[in-house]
């Protein structure tokens, strides 16, 4: 291992990581239209954290981080199966899959 | 180390596991009408696990990242029973529906299993797994009656939530790993030790920002009033019970060994969730109808005085948590299942006024919804009163007391609407006839509130000395 090239350094990676992590949070919480968008937001926050793991793992000379990065693949998988099949009940209860239309419950 | 050795201190979640996967190919093969019986199995399974979790040798596995001594077993115990209790009102509530499958067993043991892992977690990679595999369980739970619209909408909100929580957590675990250089507790202890980096500071900002919404404390208890409201009754007797207790070991581990250096300042941030927590509990419990919305409240409320408890980080503190944890979980379930025993007209009840009358039709479910409530509310000698003694007395203790007088304060309007239930049913006029009860929740109920006042007594000359040994494994003073 060499560790990451001097022209791009941790610096870079971890700022590209922040933002994506930033894009995701916003694209839970401002997006009204469709829950896909919602899950696709929720995959971009696992990958800056993957991002984050691996260029982290670079940095130290170090395997956890990259080890860490496949086990967090392996859940995000996981979790994109469960909250399809829960969108999928969802969408044959409500006829759509509008985020506005998650409103029977409020208070 | 031998390999038999290593299976036995992981006894717990080996049985589970295995369990879990024996009884999925059982049932896939057998199909829905082996519910009964996969039911059972996986209850046995549960308390074989907690019998492993007593009778397992202590020790770390993994180099580290798995961890057993008496905090995990005295929680697992307490977890797998609970998971089994939840089987058991799931299973005929889900039967009477029509809706029973062998899923929910199999889904049951494989959030126990994650909660195992959660608390034996000694590294950040065990933690989310544990952490994930408990709540992916728990969003399919949710979503259980297919063809009901609240509930998929619930499951749907609680996905969503906790996702982001997942997330948040574990990309503080990320910069944690990134300037500590160790995913393991003891390690980031160990590069942390002096002073702390601005780095690790965030990542254990983060980090607590992602446990605190899986215990549901707030500010991040937007997802608990809807999803206890729209998920399964039983359901939610188990959500609302066993995973908090795991997520609060994490949350004391993974403070207490990774940043025992920190304490003032993560102390400070749990100080200021438990305070907000109360004030949120309590207040915005006063003006809901619905009573599975109200415990919703009532739960954020109790996590307030359970996080003020660790927020200590003494071994008194940790001691008052378990003592608290055990006697609320039990209240909790007791609460639920009354709830789940009772229908009017084959409808669930759930707003506070199907409850008017139900002293003069029900008299026994009345009496037993009294004592829970008023356990809750922390009238002496109930066992929620011994509970929140323990956590005062922690506070004081250590000095927190500005802390401990917010938190006598937040229970007076919380003492309101537990009030005002007891007033619903004992001096309302009634709406009509209710259901004949379900003699399973009931009894489950009727369980809970006669540990509540007699019992607890005598409960707690056991609970006491066994939670103080649970809290002497981190090690404090």
């Amino acid at each position: 291992m060499t560790g990451l090239p001097s022209a791009i350094g941790l610096p870079h990676y971890l700022v590209v990581a922040a933002m994506l992590f930033t894009i995701g949070v916003f694209g839970i919480f401002v997006n009204r239209r469709n829950i896909i968008i919602v899950l696709m937001a929720i995959e971009l926050i696992l990958l800056a954290v993957n991002i984050n793991l691996v260029a982290f793992s670079s940095y130290l000379h170090e395997v956890t981080g990259q080890i860490f990065a496949m086990f967090v693949l392996t859940v995000a998988a996981a979790e994109a199966a469960v909250g399809l099949a829960i969108l999928v009940t969802f969408f044959r209860n409500k006829g759509d899959i509008a985020v506005d239309q998650a409103n029977v419950m409020k208070g | 180390m031998t390999p038999s050795h290593m299976l036995q201190i992981a006894g717990p979640e080996v049985i589970l596991a295995l369990g879990a996967l024996a009884l999925l190919v059982f049932g896939a093969f057998r199909g829905d009408r082996s519910t009964g019986l996969v039911s059972a199995l996986a209850g046995l399974v549960l308390l074989g696990a907690a019998a492993a979790a007593v009778a397992a040798p202590m020790g770390t596995l993994f180099h580290g990242a798995f961890v057993a001594d008496q905090a995990t077993a005295f929680a697992k115990v307490a977890m797998y029973l609970l998971s089994a209790v939840a089987i058991f009102l799931g299973e005929r509530w889900l039967s009477r529906l029509k809706s029973s499958r062998f899923e929910y067993p199999v889904l049951i043991l494989l959030s126990a299993l994650g909660m195992g892992i959660m608390v034996s977690a000694g590294d950040l990679i065990s933690l989310y797994i544990g952490v994930e595999l408990q709540s992916l369980a728990a969003y399919v739970l949710c979503a259980f009656r297919r063809d009901d619209g609240k509930a998929s909408e619930a499951a749907l909100k609680y996905f969503v939530l906790g996702s982001l929580a997942s997330g948040i957590l574990l990309y503080g675990a990320s910069l944690i790993y990134g300037f500590a250089g160790s995913t393991h507790f003891l390690e980031i202890a160990r590069a942390g030790h002096g002073a702390a980096g601005t780095g690790v500071i965030f990542g254990v900002v983060f980090l607590a920002c992602g446990l605190a919404f899986k215990v549901s404390a707030a500010p991040f208890h937007m997802w608990t009033p809807d999803v206890y409201e729209g998920a399964p009754t039983p359901v939610v007797a188990f959500i609302a019970a066993a995973p908090k207790l795991a997520a609060l070991l994490v949350f004391a581990r993974a403070l207490l060994q990774g940043f025992p250096d920190a304490v003032d300042q993560w102390s400070q941030v749990l100080v200021a969730i438990a305070a907000i927590s109360m004030a949120v509990g309590a207040l915005a419990g006063l003006v809901q109808r619905n009573l599975k919305r109200l415990l919703a409240y009532s739960s954020i409320l109790n996590i307030g005085y359970a996080l003020m408890a660790l927020s200590t980080g003494t071994a008194l503190g940790l001691q008052a948590m378990f003592v608290f944890m055990v006697l609320y979980m039990i209240d909790v379930t007791g609460f639920f299942s009354a709830l789940a025993a009772l229908s009017r007209d084959g409808r669930p009840m759930e707003k506070i006024e199907d409850f008017a009358g139900l002293s003069q039709e029900r008299p026994g479910l009345a009496i037993v919804i009294t004592v829970l409530s008023l356990s809750l509310l922390g009238l002496p000698p109930l066992s929620g009163f011994w509970a929140k003694f323990y956590v005062f007395k922690a506070a004081l203790a250590s000095g927190h007391w500005q802390i401990a007088v917010f938190g006598l304060v937040a229970s007076v309007p919380a003492a309101f609407y537990y009030l005002r239930i007891i007033k619903t049913m004992w001096f309302d006029p009634g709406a009509g006839r209710t259901d004949a009860p379900a003699p399973d929740a009931q009894a489950v109920a009727v369980a809970s509130a006669v540990w509540a006042l007699p019992l607890v007594l005598l409960g707690l000359a056991a609970l006491d000395p066994l939670a103080q040994t649970a809290a002497k494994a981190f090690g404090l003073q």
